[in-house]
């Protein structure tokens, strides 16, 4: 007990002390220099190898623009952003906020919205013209409640299956499979061949198959209808996809799982699982970390159903309430939001720009392919689950649980259920 | 006045630490108390009072309930081996082995290192990959011909896979525990045993009616501290296997509830039901101990 509080006080006491240099140098500088908003305290969790490349690229290209504002990069370290996102909830709370902060695009943002931490920016997006610019399924995605209050950066998609060709061949599979029910047909044979039919790794890797699977499932239509209360977990087609999933997992190895999603991929790589669906940062572990070629090392597919759609993540960057640098920041918006800045950003980082006129030729291999994907007017755009897109904060800690229970009781009513009810109590 | 001077100094001199005693932990425990009657959730705190509803919700919570289930085990499972454990290892080396220092500071170092070191060791050793993706523990059985001893250790379903956590944590702190037996063991008068001996008592006499009794307040401190330790414990299964509900405890469920999911007041409520839980274990002790020093 104590040694929580004494955890929450030193996060506490972080945030504090990160506050002071900011605090104590930006009230010098109203006295000192005479243009004002001289410097930018930008937050996020990009220090990873590529994005760190990508965030120094776009930092380059707005002090560039801008000469004269200092650029305080905030990058906290650590547990795929959960340590950031800790701090930067004691900075919020403590109505410190930075001048502007990375979030997923959509739903995550809900919680600061409610309590008045971040700004509607929909002028921004008028005065620059990116509601043209972006594809207009993004754009609905980040509008909540015909408000637009963060930029994106840069597109993942989620619904990806990858596969070990070798494998496939020696067990005498033709091609990946195009809907879940092939999909299980072929991993009894996989199965009856000694192999891994589709490899998993912790418990938001188990909701990120799960959201793909809804998807290919039930279809974009019914999908998107599941997230905005339209379409009952507890009825009968989505009891019937859950179903499916149910029997996905059983031929996965749920029960030796992954400690993380590269292990999980690495099951694949030396041949002894099949499949494995994760999100298209996995092309930048596999082509380069692991220098495997495409087509031959290793495949990628849209996930069963769901050739077409396009399952989407991003992030964004934010107008906090309480920016003491608001001029600066919006500065840095624009950037964020600019063909320049995102082409700076994205091949290094591994991910394809937002906006739909971004220079192809800078695009290779997989995200070439992406891009023109993206881009095509045919293509649907969905949110990701586990990514923050489709449900809140708070919805999304919940499905966790119950993810968590089902993975031991394979109750499926009683999972749809709580899902359901959550939903009712956490909207 | 006159009392004043007496004691005046001394408080003035414990003050600065009464001050951060009472703003820093009972200060917050109140503020902690005071968060688990509301319905606070997302960023923007609400000072509202909804009662007992937050408790009555986590005696209905299912996570939960599995949760005070897997404490408990592990509690159970980790106390008792690190006192047998201890213990065994404090009798050997009061037998006077060559080299006793060594052994001593060979035993102690696991509990030098971090528990997030010790889960990222552990996590590997406990791994429950099938055949050749297999790697520590198992490894070592499949390689020793020992197979039929392999496990899925925390990864397995039944509740009692939290006890495989016990194996990291007892090695954390066994080497502890021996060292509190083995002063216990030293504190023994030799006068005391040399007369039990001439009154014809055997070695395992001597040390049932001469040593044991002597050993109580040992196992008394040992036991209190292991408890509240594992009680607590967060670090060792956030790093080994944070989100797995196979080993969730309160102290997870608190954390990511609070900080994932914005859930503050039910956070809150976690954190004071474990504050109850240790002092269970601690007030009955402490009173104990105070009573026990007031006869002396």
């Amino acid at each position: 007990m104590r040694r929580t509080f004494r955890r929450v006080l030193v996060l506490g006491v972080a945030a504090a002390v990160a506050a002071v240099p900011a605090c104590s140098s930006s009230s010098d500088d109203s006295g000192g220099a005479a243009d004002g908003g001289s410097k930018i305290e930008v937050f996020s969790w990009w220090t990873g190898p590529g994005e760190e490349d990508g965030l120094n690229a776009m930092i380059a290209d707005f002090k560039a623009k801008n000469s004269g504002i200092e650029f305080i990069n905030a990058a906290v370290s650590g547990g795929a952003g959960s340590n950031a996102k800790a701090i930067l909830a004691g900075r919020l709370q403590a109505g410190d906020p930075p001048d502007s902060y990375q979030r997923h695009a959509g739903l995550e943002l809900q919680d600061d919205i409610k309590a008045s931490k971040v700004q509607d920016i929909t002028y921004l997006y008028e005065q620059q013209g990116w509601k043209d610019v972006f594809p207009q399924g993004l754009v609905d995605k980040l509008t909540i409640d015909g408000k637009i209050y963060s930029v994106p950066v840069n597109i993942h998609r989620s619904n990806l299956l990858y596969s070990n060709p070798k494998v496939l061949s020696e067990a005498g599979i033709g091609a990946p499979p195009k809907t879940w029910t092939e999909f299980l047909g072929q991993a009894e044979t996989l199965k009856s061949a000694g192999r891994i039919a589709i490899s998993i790794g912790p418990v938001w890797t188990q909701k990120h198959l799960l959201e793909n699977v809804l998807l290919g499932e039930l279809g974009a239509d019914r999908y998107e209808r599941l997230w905005d209360g339209r379409l009952s977990w507890t009825s009968s087609e989505v009891l019937a996809a859950l179903e499916t999933y149910k029997k996905v997992l059983s031929y996965s190895d749920i029960s030796a799982a992954s400690a993380d999603w590269q292990p999980a991929l690495d099951k694949l790589i030396d041949g002894a699982a099949a499949y494995n669906v994760m999100g298209d940062w996995a092309d930048a572990y596999l082509s380069g970390t692991k220098k495997l070629t495409l087509k031959q090392g290793y495949d990628v597919v849209a996930s069963p159903g769901t050739d077409g759609v396009y399952n989407f993540l991003s992030d964004t960057f934010t107008l906090p309430v309480g920016a003491k640098n608001k001029a600066a920041a919006e500065k840095w918006l624009v950037e964020c939001g600019s063909k320049a800045g995102q082409d700076a950003f994205n091949p290094k980082k591994g991910s394809i720009p937002a906006r739909k006129d971004a220079d192809r030729s800078l695009y290779k291999g997989y995200l070439a392919g992406a891009l023109t994907e993206w881009q095509k007017p045919s293509t649907r755009i969905v949110g990701s689950l586990a990514h923050g897109v489709v449900a809140n904060n708070a919805w999304n800690a919940e499905i966790d649980t119950a993810l968590g229970l089902f993975a031991r009781d394979g109750d499926v009513a009683k999972f749809a259920a709580s899902v359901q009810k959550s939903w009712e109590a956490t909207k | 006045m006159h009392r004043v001077r007496r004691w005046g100094p001394g408080l003035l001199l414990v003050s600065p630490s009464l001050i951060a005693l009472g703003v820093f932990v009972y200060g917050f425990l109140g503020w902690n108390l005071r968060v688990s009657f509301t319905s606070w959730r997302g960023l923007a705190p609400t000072y509202d009072n909804v009662g007992l509803r937050n408790y009555r919700a986590l005696a209905d919570d299912e996570r939960f309930v599995l949760d005070v289930k897997h404490v408990l085990v592990f509690t159970l499972v980790f106390v008792a081996g690190s006192l047998l454990l201890g213990f065994v290892m404090a009798v050997l080396l009061e037998r006077g082995v060559r080299a006793e220092a060594v052994f001593r500071t060979v035993f102690l170092l696991p509990m030098a290192i971090s528990f997030i070191a010790t889960a990222i060791i552990w996590r590997w050793l406990l791994d429950n990959g099938g055949g050749e993706q297999t790697t520590g523990l198992n490894r070592l059985f499949a390689d020793a011909g020992l197979g039929a001893l392999r496990s899925d250790w925390h990864k397995s379903d039944s509740v009692w896979a939290i006890a495989a956590i016990a194996l990291p944590a007892g090695w954390a702190l066994s080497g502890y525990v021996m060292a509190l037996f083995l002063a216990g063991l030293r504190g023994v008068p030799d006068e005391l045993r040399e007369a039990a001996r001439v009154d014809g008592a055997n070695e395992p006499r001597v040390f049932w009616y001469v040593v044991r009794p002597m050993l109580l307040p040992v196992v008394m401190s040992a036991v209190v501290i292991l408890a509240h330790i594992s009680l607590k414990t967060f670090d060792l299964l956030y790093a080994i296997d944070g989100k797995n509900i196979n080993v969730d405890v309160p102290a997870l469920y608190m954390w990511f509830t609070t900080f994932d999911g914005g859930f503050y007041a039910r956070g809150a409520t976690i954190a004071t039901l474990l504050l109850l839980g240790v002092a269970l274990v601690i007030v009955p002790y402490i009173w104990y101990s105070v009573r026990s020093e007031r006869r002396r």
